[in-house]
């Protein structure tokens, strides 16, 4: 198809950033890389399914340092896709689209989602014991 | 200026043919992960130190069968119309456009085959 020059409306750089938009990037971001981060999941299923030798390494580089940063940010960017995608949900039955009620609710979204992210981590933590 | 048909109104399936189907659908997909993911996130924790034997006997279990296939069903194909709905936005090149759906999809179907397939070989095997 052929170019024409036509003016361009700004896009996302010529915007300061807001809590609203910045919320709305992180969202898809974090719902891409959630679906890469389903690698994690076949992996560990399929290992699990193939006897307890495959299972025994999958656990193990899932607990390496490597795997657990992986892991961490796995854990938060659910919680945040989880929250803001019920923040999602409300508007979509037309619930929320005072301002204020955007900003208090993109507020919760953070605070709730990484505060589930702590809460999930020292769970797991205390189960193992330390370590 | 009425151009379409009352019957093509009455349908109200667009130019795409689907209406909102896919939105739709990606709601309920999303409306049907909030306990599933939560409930398998508990799980997961709670499996943080447990052996092989114990992961087995928990996925034997059949409610746990069931929730897992439901949560690989419902993530897989969200994932894949959030993909779509990305690509959609970003790239603009027609041809490029298709095959990356295309292949999104057929790789969101493969990833979901091969979770279903180990869910189901654990929960069937002995």
């Amino acid at each position: 198809m052929e170019k024409t020059q036509r003016p361009l409306s700004p896009h996302l750089q010529i915007y300061r950033p807001q809590l609203t938009s910045v919320l709305s990037v992180t969202h898809r971001g974090t719902g891409i890389a959630l679906v890469i981060g389903t690698l994690v999941l076949v992996y560990w299923l399929l290992a699990a399914a193939s006897g307890a030798e495959a299972y025994a390494s999958a656990q193990q580089l899932l607990g390496s340092w490597f795997g657990r940063i992986v892991l961490l940010g796995f854990t938060f960017a659910l919680f945040f896709h989880l929250c803001n995608g019920i923040r999602h949900l409300f508007w979509d039955v037309g619930l929320g689209f005072e301002l204020k009620t955007a900003y208090a609710s993109g507020a919760a979204v953070v605070i709730v989602s990484i505060t589930m992210t702590v809460l999930a981590w020292s769970l797991a933590y205390a189960l193992r014991g330390g370590a | 200026m009425k151009f379409r048909t009352p019957l093509a109104r009455a349908r109200g399936l667009g130019s795409a043919k689907s209406g909102t189907h896919h939105w739709w659908m990606q709601r309920l997909t999303a409306v049907a992960l909030v306990p599933l993911s939560l409930w398998f996130v508990a799980s997961l924790i709670t499996l943080v130190t447990a052996d092989h034997a114990t992961v087995i006997a928990w996925l034997h279990s059949p409610l746990v069968t069931i929730l897992c296939c439901a949560l690989i069903v419902a993530i897989f194909y969200h994932g894949q119309l959030g993909l779509q709905v990305v690509v959609e936005d970003y790239v603009h090149t027609e041809s490029l456009k298709l095959v990356s759906i295309v292949v999104a999809g057929f790789l969101s179907l493969l990833m979901a085959g091969a979770c279903l397939f180990a869910v189901l070989s654990i929960a069937f095997g002995s």
